[in-house]
């Protein structure tokens, strides 16, 4: 299966997908997009769904794995997360914002909604009007990459 | 092959999912003497205070015993494991017979004796739908409930219920709130948030004796109450297996394949011990995530994969009113404490290892944390000082995340 990847020598730390994935993810999604995004996310806190790290001149973004053994999906108390095709989902409508998948995740790659009322996780633009995943197809520079590996 | 299951939560579901996924022919039958579809047994008090509902707190969607071609007999008793003719006998006579059997019967409420209990109209305990849903039809606006234990079980039961209800009294032998997961800085941080909610807690005092609807405690004061509910723990229900001639301690023993000591005998969940790698200890570790991976792990086995579930930590993530807590492993070890204002972290590292955590507030990226306790990983290889500010990849070495991140192998 495809699966995000990082390159995290060529990451600038802009953090244009962390913009990528909150707009491809609101309603505007799919519209005439500069325009269209300065509007949905400009002088607004977002809650993107992949994290660039930052340190010391480092820098990567973070994003769910979609992991063959997902612990999260193991872990899940109200049977919400589940493995469609590979993509790891989450049915907000079942999730009670427990956060057990918080604490279980070992790469920190899912986290509370904006509404801190469930839980929110990358789900490669399968479940929006994207097709595929937003964050890699805005990265100027390759830092990350969606291919089988 | 014929597998057979008794119970129908979390562990059963784990193994069902495991057994599927290397024998797609065999027949599993599932036995519960609960007659619901399997539900996720944490959300009951979800359900009381409407997050969710009976159709979405279903932990598999309705189609799950037909798509895994399973033979629910649901609303029946299994009382005895016949280990000689490899049967399991139901409590309508029935015998079902089994090659391989997971026992997955979880616990039950404890209810010590109390004296004048009896006394007690309405009385309740908190653990199944059905528990929830008879508490839910006795409550009024004007109910004055009385909760017994501060453990998670009660205190979510509190909040499931604090907005029905005219009035709310959590009463605890402990002097703290939460003692198993929180160290005394957290219970008074979460005591605090919940009282402000309108909760009302009497610790370090427990019920000397009930006269109808009062409750005189120990410390000599009396508690009027319309309602009760007695939450002061859970026992394992390990009695088949005791009965059959298996090990038993306090929970049912099992190895790292979730085997019990009876040949084709497996066990998972709320009703095993578990082996706690922080403290080296087997203990009862009674959370959903742990029943979901023995379960698996026996499911698996059975059809012939040796994985091993070796792993097993205590951990809790949880919330009341919207305030949130995520603590995992044990607490014995050095201690780095940070506090500001409604959040609060304490870290406890131990022989080069993170050993346990507390989060209360901000819990982003706890499952680093976790991941530290679970896979003991050295703090000399990673950048511990990092890691430590808040939760990162950062903190591991840059091969560490080519692995992690990039997919190197
Ligand atoms: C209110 C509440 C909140 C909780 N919150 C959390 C939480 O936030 N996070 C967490 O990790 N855990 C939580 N738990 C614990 C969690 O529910 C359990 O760890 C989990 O359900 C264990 O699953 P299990 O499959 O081992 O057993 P159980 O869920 O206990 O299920 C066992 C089943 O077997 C049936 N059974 C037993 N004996 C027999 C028999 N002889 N014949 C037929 N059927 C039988 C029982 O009726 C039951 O249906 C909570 C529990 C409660 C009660
Ligand atoms: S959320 Fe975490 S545990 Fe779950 S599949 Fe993604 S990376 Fe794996
Ligand atoms: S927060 Fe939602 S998705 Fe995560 S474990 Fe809890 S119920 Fe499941």
């Amino acid at each position: 299966m495809k699966r995000i990847f990082v390159n995290e020598e060529w990451c600038l730390g802009c953090h244009l997908c962390e913009y990528n994935c909150a707009f491809a993810n609101t309603v505007s999604a799919g519209k005439s997009k500069a325009n269209e995004m300065a509007k949905a996310l400009k002088g607004k806190k977002i809650f993107p769904k992949i994290q660039v790290e930052e340190n010391d001149g480092i820098y990567f973004a973070v994003s769910c794995r979609h992991c063959t053994d997902p612990l999260c999906v193991k872990g899940c108390i109200a049977g919400a997360l589940s493995v469609k095709d590979g993509v790891i989902e989450i049915d907000q409508d079942k999730c009670v914002g427990c956060y057990t998948c918080v604490l279980s995740c070992p790469y920190g790659a899912i986290m509370p909604a904006e509404d801190g009322h469930v839980a929110q996780k990358c789900e490669l633009c399968t479940r929006n009007s994207c097709g595929s995943p937003a964050c890699v197809a805005g990265c100027p520079n390759n830092a990350i990459v969606f291919e089988e590996r | 092959m014929n597998y057979v299951i008794i119970g129908n939560s979390a562990a059963a579901v784990g193994c069902i999912e495991g057994i599927r996924k290397n024998d797609k022919e065999s027949a599993i039958t599932v036995i519960s003497d609960e007659k619901h579809h399997t539900y996720s047994r944490p959300l009951i008090s979800y359900l009381l205070y409407g997050k969710t509902d009976e159709e979405r707190m279903k932990y598999r969607p309705d189609s799950f015993y037909k798509d895994n071609d399973v033979t629910p007999i649901l609303g029946k008793k299994a009382v005895k494991i016949d280990t000689k003719n490899r049967k399991v006998m139901l409590d309508d006579g029935k015998a079902v017979p089994y090659d391989k059997l997971l026992v997955a019967t979880g616990s039950r409420p404890f209810v010590p004796p109390m004296k004048g209990l009896d006394t007690v109209e309405n009385k309740f305990t908190f653990m199944t739908l059905d528990d929830a849903k008879a508490l839910d039809s006795v409550l009024t606006k004007d109910s004055r409930v009385l909760i017994v234990g501060a453990g998670l079980i009660g205190l979510k039961c509190a909040e499931g219920i604090l907005d029905k209800i005219g009035s709310l009294t959590v009463i605890d032998l402990a002097d703290r709130i939460l003692p198993s997961i929180l160290d005394e800085t957290g219970s008074e941080l979460v005591q605090k948030s919940i009282e402000e909610k309108g909760v009302e807690f009497m610790l370090g005092t427990s019920a000397a004796e009930f006269d109808g609807n009062k409750a005189k405690l120990t410390n000599g004061e009396t508690v009027e109450f319309d309602v009760l509910v007695i939450a002061v723990g859970v026992r394992p229900n390990t009695e088949l297996v005791k009965e059959a001639g298996g090990n038993v301690n306090k929970g049912i023993v099992t190895d790292r394949f979730c085997r019990t000591s009876l040949p084709g005998i497996y066990s998972a969940g709320d009703c095993t011990e578990s082996h706690d790698i922080t403290t080296d200890t087997d203990r009862i570790l009674a959370l959903l995530p742990n029943a979901y991976m023995q379960g698996e792990t026996a499911g698996l086995h059975m059809t012939g994969t040796d994985k091993p579930y070796d792993k097993a930590i205590p951990m809790n993530a949880i919330g009341f009113f919207g305030y949130h807590m995520i603590t995992a492993g044990s607490y014995d070890g050095e201690k780095t404490v940070y506090a500001d204002g409604e959040n609060y972290k304490m870290l406890v590292t131990k022989d080069n290892l993170l050993k346990g955590y507390i989060m209360i507030g901000d819990i982003s990226r706890a499952g680093i944390y976790t991941k530290l306790i679970r896979e003991q990983v050295p703090l000399d290889s990673i950048d511990f000082e990092l890691v430590k500010e808040k939760p990162q990849l950062m903190a591991f070495s840059l091969a560490d995340r080519k692995e992690q991140l990039g997919g190197v192998r």
